[in-house]
């Protein structure tokens, strides 16, 4: 069907050529200088003659590298701490105090310090990423496993489960929609972080080139740093939404949605 | 009592630490006493203060106008549909774009002293506090903007009296995001290229090789940012005390 939302919708989305339209006007024009706003066109040649040289491609691999495997770290780390902290006492005691403080400190002050102890390669980036990544994910799934419901658990126990399995089979699943929320969070914050640390620490990677051209006053290199590091961001954040879908196609909250549309 | 049991696990963390660092495992360890001592020398010299007043400086004014024009855009966007139509694609795009690629474009326009910062921390901070006004002005309950409008409220006073108190809870969480946002902000923005700050001071200290002093800013910048979070964290509880 469609009414007047629709129509205010579509008008939305025809803003986005209209702007790039202006973008290119503005700056062929001759109001600001082409160097701190180059020509859309200019700024997209940019970035297909880095993708035809092969230089796109090595820095995006250098830099979804090291995103995702310092993601999956945080992810299999915070998912097992977070459930350890629900389900174990002193694992609570023990880590509930470091979290409430480390989650909202900034991390990334401890990135000079990483960098010391481990130089200035992927090692270290990756360490970085995962640190940062990891509190949402452990925060996430301690509060999505420490509210089981209990009549499940029980349940489960009497129906002869050990330990082990009700982890598995009960917690793990009740408290996915929650852990996947961590993970939804976590997933952006490692691709800044990634960026931070190429841009600090120079070598390959988005980040890293996206520095060279500022320092070397390359602006259309700058502003094509921007576009394929927002679109990397763009697939990364959809990409996490449809995972989600995915895992959860047996939760309510999926089913809810599928009957809406 | 209890809170001194609570931090028990912090204690021997430290305890750990300082082991390390006597056993000489490494020559990039200074032991906690060793911090210690180096922070008490950073304050007494004023170096904290000194770098500490220009990153307040920079995040406290990127901050404020974020949070100035994020809510305005935010409410706006839930009360007149044209706006939301232009801004939601645009909003939509922007939002997953890791906002650390924004630090070497404003230091490309506007060169490496306070403005680019600024510029850096509010750009950042804009978005979540966009939406969160929005999502709250947009969840506040019809029947309420009705019932205001019913009983003579003009449009801007329901504006006030009504949708701007329903969307405060979620306005706030969206603040609270961009306060985290600007500490990252801030960081990266001066340890790219700075000449005062706290980051300024962490690199500087790091490329002498005081890394005894060096992890006490380190630590003194993690400790402002948890003692910011939790200071804002009171005031949303005191601001939506009448909600209970």
């Amino acid at each position: 069907m469609k009414g007047p939302r629709d129509a205010w919708a579509m008008a939305g989305w025809a803003t986005l050529p209209v702007l790039a339209l202006a973008w290119e006007g503005v700056a062929r024009s001759g109001l600001v200088r082409p160097f701190l706003l180059p020509p859309l066109t200019a700024v997209l040649e940019r970035v297909w003659t880095d993708a035809a040289a092969g230089d796109l491609w090595r820095d995006l691999a250098s830099t979804l590298y090291r995103a995702l495997v310092g993601f999956a770290l945080a992810a299999s780390i915070g998912t097992v701490l977070g459930i350890l902290i629900a389900r174990d006492r002193i694992a609570r005691w023990f880590f509930d105090p470091l979290i409430s403080i480390g989650f909202p400190m900034p991390k990334i002050a401890f990135m000079p310090v990483i960098a010391l102890w481990l130089g200035y390669f992927d090692t270290s980036k990756i360490v970085i990423v995962a640190f940062d990544a990891v509190f949402p994910v452990i925060v996430a799934t301690a509060a999505g496993a420490s509210n089981v419901e209990r009549e499940l658990i029980w349940s489960a126990r009497n129906l002869g489960a050990g330990t082990r399995r009700v982890l598995w089979e009960v917690v793990l699943p009740a408290a996915l929609p929650q852990i996947v929320t961590g993970l939804q969070v976590s997933l952006p914050v490692a691709l800044i972080v990634a960026i931070i640390t190429e841009m600090m620490m120079g070598g390959t990677g988005l980040g890293a080139a996206m520095t060279r051209a500022s320092r070397f006053a390359d602006s259309p290199g700058v502003f094509a740093g921007i576009l394929e590091i927002a679109l990397v961001g763009l697939i990364l954040v959809k990409g996490m939404a449809l995972v989600r879908r995915r895992l959860l196609l047996w939760h309510p909250e999926t089913l809810a949605e599928a009957t809406v549309a | 009592m209890k809170l001194a049991v609570r931090y028990v696990p912090l204690l021997l963390l430290a305890l750990a630490w300082e082991a390390a660092a006597r056993l000489e495992l490494s020559d990039a360890l200074p032991a906690p006493s060793a911090v210690l001592v180096a922070w008490a020398r950073l304050a007494r010299d004023g170096e904290l203060v000194a770098n500490g007043l220009p990153s307040l400086y920079r995040a406290g004014t990127g901050l404020i106008l974020a949070i100035a024009l994020g809510s305005v855009l935010g409410v706006v966007m839930a009360w007149w549909r044209p706006l939301h139509a232009l801004m939601s694609p645009l909003l939509e795009l922007s939002y997953p774009v890791p906002k650390s690629a924004l630090v070497p474009l404003t230091a490309f326009w506007l060169g490496f002293g306070n403005a680019s910062k600024v510029l850096a921390i509010f750009l950042g901070g804009t978005l979540p506090v966009v939406l969160g006004a929005f999502n709250g002005a947009r969840s506040s309950d019809r029947a309420l903007v009705w019932s205001a409008r019913s009983m003579g409220a003009s449009r801007v006073r329901t504006l006030w009296d009504v949708v701007v108190p329903c969307a405060l809870p979620e306005l706030l969480a969206g603040i609270r995001i961009a306060l985290a946002l600007s500490f990252v902000l801030l960081l990266t923005t001066e340890l790219y290229a700075a000449q005062s700050g706290l980051g300024y001071l962490i690199s500087f200290l790091g490329d002498e090789g005081a890394y005894d002093a060096m992890f006490a800013a380190v630590l003194t910048v993690a400790f402002l940012g948890f003692v910011a979070d939790r200071l804002f964290l009171r005031l949303t509880r005191r601001l939506l005390r009448w909600r209970e």
